[in-house]
């Protein structure tokens, strides 16, 4: 079947799926059915290739940073920024940018990828650059174990044609990095007086910071944070910047952006459009997203796994805000509920939650009686404990595992206005 | 109040991957609410084997962590035993539960020995367990927990089991049972943790200790109305 041919289709079934309120990915299926190589084929014409962005925490927003910072470099990019990360999603998202000869006229392309599907994405395209995260505990239930996990990341690394960006305070994927050619592999990490802030998992009960003592230089590096500015150093030159962005966790994800634009720009790299775009980048949705609901500000906070529960509570300051914690345990969000247990909620101990619902809202509760953290309510429905907790006059944060989020989001959308997850 | 527990908690650094740091949480939490003072201490690979433990726990690992400290468990194998003999209450979840048998036998053929406080072995199968699980158990009532293991775990006949298995796959894909008793040594492939939605078997670990250690065991209610709704909707959960 003729590539074009395949394109039409796909296009005509992504208008109908669209019209019928379907799902991201239904389109993308298709076209991928009746032609395999559609994605191959389409991001091969990509002057400047295409970049992998996988790991366990702080995809989205790293891959929307990346976008933005390539922009400000005057490229023209390509996402799959529906936050449908599987290869179908690409493929769904590449229908919508084409022409109808199946042109795509960008310069480069940069997808986020889920670690087990950027497997199989990298057997049919291989990516000039990659950017490896971190390899932390995630739905455990659905991966096995942490090793294989970083073992995923591995052949993801392997496969990349000319740069792997990697994580230097991640000990796995040093371990990635040394095990491919040193001239493919550049880092980026934290200032030391920064990495006290970020345990690792393998720390995270003893309370000490990671052994790792020889780690390579980095070209890019998170030196300082404070209440609204940030301190990169960035191929040895120290930039202080304003953000948008809230907390830790999203900044040391900005010097994982900052590395990877550098790597792709090298020499051309303009750091002051560089800089100046980076103070204007916002979070994905449901990554510290702030709605405003009766004059208050309601923050959504995605909470997937330990380590990315940890650093939410250690970017956030409850401190006059009322919180809740929503639950649930879809095979999206994880079935096992251990994870909680991981999680250190004395932050939570003096402000209290008023809170707790999903479907595992008694897991929850559970956890937090053990922390001797008081509770206001518990309600399994995620609509009637919203209503109930919008009634404070006080700004809201409301932490929430993945289908929990979706769930509140649409309830919320009701009453204010908020961005559509296609 | 001067009645003070010591908690051992083996191998933080290494095995303590799905959330088995619970389980001291809950002891050292409920022992403190149930009016005793409390000490967690830790035995990481490379320690010297702390004395004076009342309760040891133990958690889950990965391979790797478990590669990690089989030379340390042995050196520590024969206070353990003393500790064991001694009824000293124990709970060994998972990747320790595996190593508290004779051996491991992982699926490319090699040889973890484990400590045989548990007579049985364990060899690594080709699918992984993963779960919501119930068992039944004579004394403990019904048990709630989450199981994630491809290690096949087979008691010989003498040892018995902690309960039997009425959802969830077990010790192994035809045995019907979970886990394993010795004096008050659990074994046990639940995670959850476990003891958080099974107050009951934290209670216990807590009267065999005190009993051992004071004479007796002085109890209060605690409200484990939580606990109760957790174990509930967790009974209802997909497996």
């Amino acid at each position: 079947m003729p590539a074009s041919f395949s394109v039409l289709l796909g296009k005509s079934v992504k208008k109908i799926a669209a019209l019928r309120g379907g799902g991201s990915a239904l389109p993308g299926l298709f076209v991928e059915k009746i032609n395999p190589s559609f994605i191959k084929n389409t991001l091969a014409q990509l002057p400047q290739g295409v970049v992998v962005v996988s790991g366990t925490n702080g995809k989205t927003t790293t891959t929307k940073m990346v976008v933005e910072l390539l922009e400000s470099q005057g490229l023209k990019v390509f996402t799959n920024r529906t936050g449908s990360n599987f290869t179908r999603g690409i493929a769904a998202a590449l229908l919508s940018e084409i022409d109808i000869r199946g042109k795509l006229d960008t310069d480069i392309a940069v997808l986020e990828l889920d670690e087990a599907h950027a497997i199989h994405f990298v057997r049919a395209v291989k990516p000039r650059y990659s950017l490896l995260l971190n390899v932390m505990r995630d739905q455990l239930d659905r991966f096995g174990e942490i090793d294989t996990t970083a073992k995923l990341l591995q052949t993801v690394a392997e496969a990349t044609e000319e740069t792997v960006v990697l994580n230097r305070e991640d000990p796995r994927l040093l371990a990635v990095g040394s095990s491919i050619e040193s001239n493919k592999v550049v880092y980026f990490g934290l200032s030391d007086n920064m990495r006290s802030e970020f345990p690792s998992d393998d720390d995270m009960r003893s309370d000490k910071l990671s052994n790792i003592t020889d780690r390579p230089p980095a070209i890019a590096t998170l030196d300082d944070l404070t209440e609204d500015s940030a301190v990169f150093d960035i191929n040895g030159s120290k930039h202080e910047t304003t953000l948008k962005l809230d907390g830790i966790y999203n900044t040391f994800n900005a010097a994982a952006a900052i590395a990877t634009v550098s790597a792709i720009l090298k020499d051309e790299l303009n750091i002051n459009s560089l800089v100046a775009r980076l103070a204007t980048v916002t979070p994905a949705f449901g990554r510290g997203e702030i709605l405003t609901i009766n004059n208050q500000p309601c923050e959504l906070v995605l909470v997937k796994n330990p380590s990315g529960f940890r650093l939410g509570l250690k970017s956030f300051k409850p401190d006059d805000y009322s919180t809740m914690i929503a639950i649930n345990d879809n095979y999206a969000d994880g079935r096992d509920m251990s994870w909680l247990w991981d999680v250190d909620f004395d932050s939570l101990k003096h402000e209290g939650v008023s809170m707790v619902s999903g479907i595992r809202a008694y897991d929850m509760a559970l956890r937090l009686q053990y922390e001797e953290v008081e509770i206001g309510e518990v309600i399994p429905s995620l609509k009637q404990a919203l209503e109930s907790f919008l009634q404070s006059d006080k700004p809201k944060r409301i932490y929430c595992s993945y289908t929990a989020m979706l769930a509140l989001r649409r309830e919320l959308g009701k009453i204010t206005e908020v961005e559509a997850v296609k | 109040m001067n009645k003070k527990l010591r908690i051992l908690q083996l191998y933080p650094k290494d095995m303590n991957i799905y959330g088995d740091w619970g389980n001291v949480l809950v002891l050292k939490r409920r022992a403190e609410w149930h009016g005793y003072e409390t000490e967690v201490l830790e035995h990481d690979t490379g320690d010297d084997f702390p004395k004076d433990i009342d309760i040891v726990v133990g958690g889950g690992g990965q391979d790797s962590g478990q590669g990690r400290i089989q030379d340390d468990l042995q050196r520590a194998a024969p206070a353990i035993h003393r500790l064991a003999e001694k009824e000293v209450p124990m709970l060994v979840v998972c990747g320790l539960y595996q190593m508290f048998g004779k051996r491991f036998i992982t699926r490319q053929g090699q040889e973890i020995l484990g400590i045989g406080l548990f007579d049985m072995e364990t060899r690594g199968g080709d699918e992984r367990l993963i779960g919501n699980v119930i068992l039944q158990s004579d004394e403990f009532g019904e048990i709630v927990g989450y199981e994630n293991h491809s290690g096949l775990t087979n008691l010989s006949s003498s040892v018995k089991p902690l309960g039997t298995v009425v959802r969830g796959a077990g010790n192994n894909l035809s045995a019907g049972n979970e886990g394993a008793r010795y004096k008050n040594v659990i074994g046990t492939y639940l995670h959850g943790p476990l003891l958080p939605k099974n107050p009951e078997i934290a209670d216990w670990i807590l009267e065999k200790a005190c009993s051992k250690k004071f004479g007796d065991f002085t109890s209060t209610v605690i409200d484990d109305r939580l606990a109760d709704s957790a174990r509930e909707i967790a009974k209802t959960r997909p497996r």
